[in-house]
């Protein structure tokens, strides 16, 4: 007899989508290569994070609903992000305060829902297939995933076994990159200064190539050092693991 | 209130922060002083996470029976030969303090460090009627001089370097040899040891704040690494204890328990030099110590955050980890918050105690990293109570028109699939084709705030969901 | 209404209890007569010898000095040497406690010993602790008619004698001993824990010994 494969839904995340479909493939390619079952619900837009830490609980509301009726059927659902799966896992169950039924519902969600690398590693046990990665690498740990899910070991653990790859630390891959959503327009010198200090961290390192989980903060990033003419590559964790690096890194420049 | 409450113009400050470098080397020094001298005091002791479990717990249980804790302690206080003050606001509070200094005839009074006294104003308020307390915390007392207010709650004058300590020290301290050399710290610490020695010895009364009030004993317990605290509480004949309500634990055990997360976690320190419990005033036949001993218990809103959502924040022991660890603080340093309290904590208090509208920004001013709340030693959930705070200015309408129509448009779309699918579509595809091979703009209409300092990736074309259509999965 | 009651009128409204509750009551008259201890670290949970030992490394580490001696007739010696080795005049003061005043102060004829509080103008100043905690190398001085707390404090130097036999490895035992000593839910008017001499790091956090406080402690370790 032979165990079912797992029904993963992919919750691909609304910056993922809009910014960077490779990380959603690979995120496929890695689970399906893990064994298990792959659907992507088409009317999947956004979390509702945005609303939530707008003070906009109302409309996070909204959009919790509509995650949790389009992912409710699956068995468990996978998100190649730490800052939303974290919304989904930690802060879903809190807006329906008082409702009994949509609260059980969100945390029936919020128990089967998962952060990519985290699913990997924590759930399933696998070794990502061999890939191979030539040069050095440094890795950001994005705030939501590091301090509401744990996520630390998870992903150095999986770039471990990519060949050629070495990854060599910040002096603070805890620090905050500064991008906080609205924060990084609404306060953007502020922003700007915290990024600088990660670009500076990030470029001690000597490292070619910054990887993180989160698309946001990989933008954040991305962005500083193209401003600032750096070389370093910035990829998502998953690409690497994927072997999906064939195409121009974030904000690179295009064939 | 106290001078210089100036958290409405915060983006403001903070670009006037940004501007200062002297200030932003003094911030940076941070990280190996306080944050590296935290994370060294942690490492070395197994036990601190179970001693911040268990100091939660002790300030848990201690709110939830405040009202019988602080009429255990006024008891014993009163047993003790002390008298205790109750005020319901900063008003109150320092007409208090002033009623005692003048029954005592003080005309020279002493001050160690207390951020309960720059909440309620008291050094212009009894400034105002003709007392001028002298601080006697070196930091505190360097901003003094500088008529400035603290950028830090543990460390004063973090913001300022030696050069201009000097120059403050040769512009007040008129007896002071011009020759006379002030390029090192220990020369200025010299100097200030010397001219503080006197007034010390010369105060009629003295005003401490407390980090903790001892209910089981009467005591009131501060903690200071300098000594000015002591000097400040048993030279003058008199010692008022000025403290807000929330200071009050149950036993000498839950002292000692928070007393092992206080100093860690502000400088890293395993225990700071003088943790000293005063009781009462002085005994018969005792040689020395102040003959009148006066606590001055301070609600101002605190009271009112019992059972909302913010009595949590009533934990804080004020170290300063959440500040020290915040990476907008370590950007901006403290005065831009333009209010008391900097930080992760002040952005939570000051809007409880200064009111909403003023302090909108400072909830806002955070990424939510929540490292804050990873080094917290009382565990306090500080992102969420700053979200607690954007949810009641977002109920209030107070949210700014453009951010909440953003918002509008936002939500619109995401609660529909199709259209939002059809317009992140176009929108990626246009970004795409205007990044060109370049693979990220330097310029985005809308989006300056972001392109004013980094580029914007470009997206790679088609949004997932089209992609995935297109190769017929589901 | 006094403010006395509004506050306390309003933390009652705000968690919705009463005054006189007879569960919450029992809660708090339990925890303040049973005094629970929380955490203790392991730490300084040691046999004697090596309890203080450990108190004697903590010192150090933050910048205090410690001799050991023998017996507490070395302590005039050890007062005179200390002096001695930081060319400081050979004066001194202290408190009438008797376990100071017991002292073969005789045998160190240079050393001028006076009595009394501080007012100033002491250069070095000698304590005598009740007991010495392990954990964080911290001395405990409590006030008294013998004792006065300004001699801990104004002397640019201050030499206290602590007992080994009264070296704790937490505060929870010394705490037990004090109630033991003074009473229930008593305390001496000061209490003082002196971890290390006075410092400063508000100037650009450069630490500094000295500030307002004594520049050095000594300890001398009795047994």
């Amino acid at each position: 007899m032979t165990t079912p494969k797992p029904r993963v839904g992919l919750f691909v995340t609304c910056l993922v989508d809009f910014f960077r479909p490779t990380i959603g493939f690979s995120a496929v390619k890695l689970l399906e290569d893990a064994g298990c079952e792959v659907s992507v619900p088409a009317a999947q837009t956004c979390c509702g994070q945005p609303a939530y830490n707008s003070g906009d609980r109302g409309g996070a509301r909204a959009l919790a609903e509509q995650v949790i009726a389009l992912f409710e059927g699956f068995d468990y659902v996978v998100i190649p992000s730490g800052s939303c799966a974290g919304m989904i896992k930690v802060h879903y169950p809190d807006l329906f305060v008082g409702e009994p039924g949509w609260r059980l519902r969100a945390e029936r969600l919020a128990a089967k829902t998962h952060e990519l690398t985290s699913f990997l590693v924590d759930v399933l046990g696998v070794a990502p297939l061999p890939v191979t990665w030539e040069g050095t690498a440094t890795y950001h740990d994005s705030c939501s995933g590091l301090r509401e899910l744990g996520l630390k070991a998870q992903p150095r653990r999986l770039l471990s076994s990519v060949e050629g790859l070495a990854v060599r630390e910040m002096s603070d891959p805890e620090a905050c990159c500064g991008f906080g959503g609205a924060f990084c327009v609404k306060y953007d010198e502020i922003s700007n200064a915290i990024v600088d200090r990660k670009a500076a961290d990030i470029k001690v390192t000597g490292a070619d190539l910054l990887l993180s989980g989160d698309l946001g903060c990989l933008l954040n990033i991305a962005g500083k050092l193209k401003r600032e003419g750096s070389r370093v590559e910035v990829r998502h964790v998953a690409e690497v693991l994927a072997g999906m690096t064939s195409g121009p890194a974030i904000g690179g420049t295009r064939k | 209130m106290s001078l210089g409450l100036t958290s409405a113009s915060f983006p403001k400050n903070a670009h006037a922060a940004l501007a200062n470098p002297p200030l932003l080397k003094a911030i940076a020094h941070i990280e190996e002083t306080l944050v590296g001298g935290r994370r060294r005091a942690v490492d070395a002791l197994p036990e601190f996470d179970a001693l911040r479990d268990a100091g939660r717990d002790i300030k848990a249980h201690t709110l939830k029976h405040l009202d019988l804790y602080l009429e255990a302690f006024e008891k014993k206080v009163v047993e003790a030969g002390g008298f205790v003050h109750w005020a319901a606001d900063a008003a109150e509070a320092s007409r208090i303090v002033l009623d005692i200094c003048q029954a005592a005839g003080a005309r020279r009074v002493t001050k160690g460090k207390s951020m309960i006294t720059e909440e309620v104003g008291l050094n212009a308020f009894l400034g105002a009627n003709g007392i001028t307390p002298v601080e006697t915390d070196l930091g505190e007392y360097i901003i003094q001089l500088r008529g400035e207010t603290p950028s830090h709650i543990i460390a004063p004058a973090v913001h300022v370097n030696k050069e201009q300590v000097a120059a403050d020290f040769r512009r007040v301290h008129t007896d002071l040899d011009p020759k006379r050399n002030l390029d090192e710290p220990t020369s200025l610490l010299a100097e200030a040891r010397g001219v503080l020695r006197e007034r010390f010895l010369s105060a009629d009364v003295g005003i401490t704040g407390a980090n903790f009030l001892v209910a089981e004993t009467g005591s009131t317990v501060i903690v200071t690494n300098e000594g000015n605290g002591d000097l400040t509480q048993i030279l003058p004949k008199t010692h008022i204890v000025l403290a807000s309500i929330e200071k009050v634990v149950p036993t000498l055990e839950d002292v000692a328990t928070i007393m092992r997360l206080l100093a860690r976690s502000a400088t890293g320190q395993e225990m700071s030099v003088y943790t000293t419990f005063s009781t009462g005033p002085r005994r018969a036949g005792d040689p020395d110590g102040p003959e009148a001993f006066h606590v001055v218990l301070l609600d101002n809103g605190r009271s009112a955050m019992l059972g909302s959502e913010f009595e949590d924040m009533l934990r804080c022991i004020r170290c300063g980890a959440c500040i020290n660890h915040c990476p907008v603080y370590r950007s901006i340093g403290g005065h831009a918050y333009g209010s008391v309290y900097p930080g992760p904590m002040g952005s939570v208090l000051t809007p409880s105690l200064q009111g909403l509208e003023k302090a909108a920004h400072l909830a806002n001013a955070s990424t939510l990293c929540g490292r804050c709340e990873s080094v917290c030693p009382m565990r306090i959930p500080l992102p969420k109570m700053l979200r607690h705070w954007r949810e009641k200015e977002f109920e209030r309408h107070l949210t700014p028109k453009k951010a909440r129509f953003g918002l509008a448009v936002w939500r619109f779309f995401a609660a529909r699939p199709h259209l939002y699918g059809a317009a992140t579509r176009l929108a990626a595809w246009g970004l795409a084709r205007l990044a060109g091979k370049n693979g990220a703009l330097s310029q985005v209409p809308l989006a300056d705030g972001w392109t004013r300092w980094r580029d914007l990736p470009a997206p790679e074309g088609g949004t997932f969901r089209t992609e995935w259509a297109k190769r017929g999965r589901k | 209404m006094s403010s006395r009651d509004a506050i306390l009128g309003r933390i009652r409204r705000s968690l919705g209890v009463s005054g006189t509750d007879a569960t919450r009551l029992a809660a708090v008259h339990h925890r303040l007569t049973e005094t629970p201890v929380n955490v203790v670290p392991a730490r300084g949970q040691l046999p004697d010898a090596e309890r203080v030992e450990l108190f004697v490394r903590k010192a150090c580490e933050i910048f205090a000095t410690v001799a050991r001696l023998d017996s507490r007739d070395e302590v005039p010696a050890a007062v005179a040497e200390y002096l001695r080795d930081r060319n400081l005049p050979q004066a001194i003061r202290r408190g009438e406690d008797p376990r100071l005043a017991s002292l073969p102060w005789e045998r160190e004829a240079q050393l001028a010993v006076t009595i009394g509080p501080s007012v100033g103008r002491d250069l070095a100043g000698l304590s005598h602790a009740d007991a010495g905690v392990a954990e964080t190398g911290t001395v405990v001085l409590t006030s008294g008619v013998n004792n006065p707390t300004t001699l801990n404090f104004l002397p640019d130097h201050h030499i206290v004698v602590v007992d080994a036999s009264t070296i704790k490895g937490d505060y929870e035992t010394v705490w037990a001993n004090l109630r033991e000593r003074f009473g229930a839910g008593v305390m001496p008017r000061t209490v003082n824990l002196v971890t290390g001499p006075s410092r400063s790091a508000d100037i650009e956090e450069t630490l500094l010994l000295g500030a307002h406080g004594p520049r050095s402690l000594h300890i001398l370790v009795v047994g």
